[in-house]
């Protein structure tokens, strides 16, 4: 009988599909990763067993234990045109360059006057700053214009969009883009707070809100 | 010691010419896959998949909406919301033979209270829910199907309507707590209003 012979390999293997896939993967965990820029406050949500998420389109204001309050609106455009609103109403002029830093922060917590400074900030200083919070007591009111003038220049925006795609001839779907309001509040803030909010919401003719919550399980006995 | 080598001196015979070295067309990716896969582990770990989840809220509209609550009032319970994590709850409009009783934010405190008030429309849910699984509609399809379904029956007359309280010492995690037990036991007709001054005095004398 003759002896098998074992086909002789060499040790080294052919790496190439491995790393075309490990490249296509980092590509395409590169090009989807939107990094979260840093939010001033620190907010840790309740639970509850909503399985929502949360709207692409939101003006979002936060409130933390202290019970400061933060205000956020998405959409670059909407912020310029809604900080060349606050600044016109409070006196307080902007410069491009402010407008344009403005449009890609997040979500601020300080007065309409400290803003400026705020916005010059580098974004290690911003993160380090102590904020106070915007103003929403009724005789200084800042969060009531922040929110009326967010969700005035956000359907202004929405209709330039609208006739845009109409003169495209393209579908428009305005449900979808609707400006939902969130609230972001800590588990441990003052229900007093967050109705001090949702009064400035409400007379302001809004009556429809996100919580923004973390999910837990539903439970399944009942 | 130091030897320079002059070169051509002696002669190689013939094979003269140079002769470039003949190099692997294989190059070793072992770095480069290294990279590729530290890069990969940090996107990974380091990408959020979950987006924030939003629990849906409503909230009446001023002056419109109370007569229309104070006239559910009758068919529903009222959830006193106040510090240290306690709720209380009572029936019906507060008369002051009402009992105001002490609940607690556990399966066995709110959840019954609720399941007991609305098992009518919770059996309907579960029998709707069952429906919904031998559905073969796409997803979307389905959901937007069982919502519009789900409506008229958390709308349903015999539905449990209830108020939620909240006073000043109450934190906002109690009230979503709440909420998401109205959520859990299928309660779609609920307000979240302001305590009355007579509810805070009762709640006093409780205390």
């Amino acid at each position: 009988m003759p002896k098998v012979k074992m086909p002789r390999n060499s040790p080294s293997l052919d790496m190439t599909p491995m790393v075309d896939l490990a490249f296509l993967l980092v590509t395409f965990f590169m090009l989807t990763a939107s990094f979260r820029a840093a939010e001033p406050v620190m907010v840790d949500t309740p639970s509850s067993i909503s399985e929502k998420l949360l709207p692409d389109n939101y003006l979002l204001v936060n409130i933390n234990k202290e019970g400061e309050v933060f205000y956020n609106i998405t959409n670059k455009d909407v912020r310029i045109e809604t900080l060349k609103e606050m600044g016109q109403r409070y006196n307080i002029t902007f410069t491009d360059q402010q407008l344009k830093r403005f449009s890609v922060m997040t979500s601020f917590g300080v007065p309409i006057n400290q803003l400026p400074g705020y916005i010059d900030m580098n974004e290690a200083n911003r993160i380090k700053y102590k904020s106070t919070g915007i103003p929403s007591d009724s005789t200084d009111n800042q969060l009531s214009a922040w929110v009326l003038s967010g969700y005035k220049q956000y359907q202004i925006n929405l209709a330039k969009k609208k006739s845009d795609a109409q003169a495209k001839n393209e579908a428009f779907d305005q449900k979808k883009l609707k400006l939902k309001f969130a609230i972001k509040a800590d588990a441990k803030a003052s229900y007093k707070d967050v109705k001090k909010v949702i009064d400035i919401f409400t007379e302001n003719e809004i009556y429809q809100f996100n919580m923004i919550t973390t999910m837990e399980e539903k439970p399944t006995a009942n | 010691m130091a030897d320079v080598n002059t070169g051509g001196g002696g002669g190689h015979g013939k094979h003269d010419k140079k002769r470039a070295k003949k190099m692997s067309t294989k190059i070793d990716m072992t770095p480069m896959v290294d990279l590729a896969f530290l890069l990969l582990t940090f996107f990974i770990l380091t990408s959020t998949f979950s987006k924030p989840k939003a629990l849906d809220l409503a909230f009446p509209a001023k002056p419109k909406d109370t007569d229309k609550i104070n006239k559910e009032k009758a068919n529903g319970i009222s959830i006193l919301i106040t510090g240290d994590d306690k709720v209380y709850w009572y029936p019906g409009q507060l008369k002051p033979e009402s009992e105001v009783q002490l609940t607690n934010y556990s399966p066995k405190g709110l959840r019954m209270i609720f399941t007991n008030g609305n098992s009518k429309i919770i059996a309907k849910m579960n029998a709707l829910r069952k429906e919904a699984q031998k559905w073969d509609y796409p997803m979307a399809v389905a959901d937007s199907i069982f919502n519009a379904k789900s409506k008229p029956i958390k709308g349903d007359q015999d539905a449990l309507v209830v108020l939620i309280k909240a006073d000043e010492n109450a934190t906002y995690k109690n009230v979503i707590d709440v909420v998401d037990e109205l959520n859990i036991t299928d309660i779609g007709k609920f307000a979240i209003v302001d305590m009355s001054p007579e509810e805070k005095a009762r709640l006093l004398t409780l205390k």
